[in-house]
């Protein structure tokens, strides 16, 4: 099965050419410029990964994440960035970025840590189940 | 080195390391779209190699993306460049107009963080000042740097140049009425500093929602 991915950027020819080359690759890729859209995708969506330009226009990269965490914890947020500031970095990742990606990136590294997080969304459903199903024996006392 | 002196060479170095900071992230942003157009264009021969037809259009139109790219980074470097050199001369002269616009450039990506959008109105006349280039550069900074923090999201900043009793003005206009934090005063310390150096001065009438920075005009006032 595909990776489900979401790809924010306010650059358009940068999502274009990314989201071509990651289809071209079996991924089913969704774009957007918009931070607020990129929220509400996040929450509507059931994406696998979430890639976010940490600098975005109208709303930081690190506010985005946030309101993605909040909204939808166990997806995997890669963060894209145009300069490296490990002190940012550090940041999201204390905030629940999954990791971060510095441009130009390179699409195989990019690829990798989607695929990193696909499985990590997969185990975390996986536990989610075997909780539930934990739940409802002692619930009923089998 | 005096106090105010000591005070503006560091806040001048938190200037200009500003300004290289957002202009190397914009050259990142041409770098990165060069970088997946040309992926692009691999991934379109190693197709080719596997006997699938080459499109010339999408070759076309990839080519002319990473063309495109290759301008706007040009155009950053050269920006970067002129900015290098306004530490060259201790005094010159300049056109307000030119500079204020100037400065609108290297804010462009701060501004477009804060959803603002910013203008420079051409004057009907040129108002020439004699000054230190990097200080007026720096002065027009922190004042458009303040104006968009009060416009916020969604607004205008249009700075106006006139000359008015032998004073040349930058009117930042747009900003909307706001209250001023004491917590943070502006001009603030730093900001005093930079005006005392320039001879300038900075009117905030937070009331009618003005800002106007102020210095000598004319060729021969330093």
């Amino acid at each position: 099965m595909s990776e489900k991915v979401l790809l924010v950027d306010d650059e358009q020819d940068f999502l274009d050419s990314l989201a071509e080359r990651m289809r071209a690759r079996g991924m089913d890729v969704s774009t957007t410029t918009s931070a607020e859209e990129a929220i509400k995708k996040a929450e509507t969506g059931s994406y696998d990964a979430i890639v976010l330009d940490l600098m975005m226009p109208e709303m930081d990269g690190i506010e985005v994440l946030q309101a993605i965490k909040q909204k939808r914890p166990d997806v995997g947020v890669i963060l894209l960035t145009g300069y490296a500031s490990l002190d940012k970095g550090i940041e999201a990742m204390k905030l629940g970025a999954m990791d971060f990606v510095e441009k130009p990136a390179d699409l195989k590294v990019l690829s990798a840590k989607i695929k990193e997080a696909k499985a990590q969304k997969m185990v975390l459903a996986e536990k989610r189940i075997q909780e539930k199903v934990k739940r409802i024996i002692q619930e009923k006392s089998w | 080195m005096s106090q105010d002196w000591q005070e503006l060479g560091e806040a001048g170095l938190q200037f200009f390391g500003k300004v290289t900071a957002s202009i190397s992230h914009e050259i990142k942003n041409a770098l990165s779209i060069i970088n997946e157009s040309a992926g692009l264009l691999d991934d379109l021969t190693v197709l080719t190699e596997k006997g699938v037809p080459l499109d010339p259009v999408r070759i076309k139109t990839h080519a002319s993306k990473i063309m495109k790219q290759i301008q706007r980074a040009d155009g950053i470097v050269k920006v970067m460049n002129r900015f290098a050199h306004s530490v060259d001369e201790k005094v010159k002269n300049v056109d307000l107009y030119d500079v204020a616009e100037f400065v609108s450039v290297l804010s462009a990506r701060l501004a477009s963080m804060r959803g603002v959008d910013l203008a420079t109105l051409r004057p009907e006349k040129p108002v020439t000042v004699q000054t230190n280039a990097f200080l007026l550069e720096h002065a027009l900074w922190v004042c458009l740097d303040f104006a968009m923090e009060k416009a916020g999201k969604g607004q205008k900043v249009m700075l106006g140049i006139d000359e008015k009793e032998k004073r040349a003005r930058v009117n930042f206009t747009g900003i909307g009425l706001f209250k001023r934090s004491p917590e943070a005063a502006f001009p603030g310390e730093r900001e005093m500093a930079l005006m005392g150096a320039l001879g300038a001065e900075i009117e905030v009438d937070e009331e009618k929602g003005e800002l106007v920075l102020s210095l000598p005009s004319g060729k021969t006032t330093s």
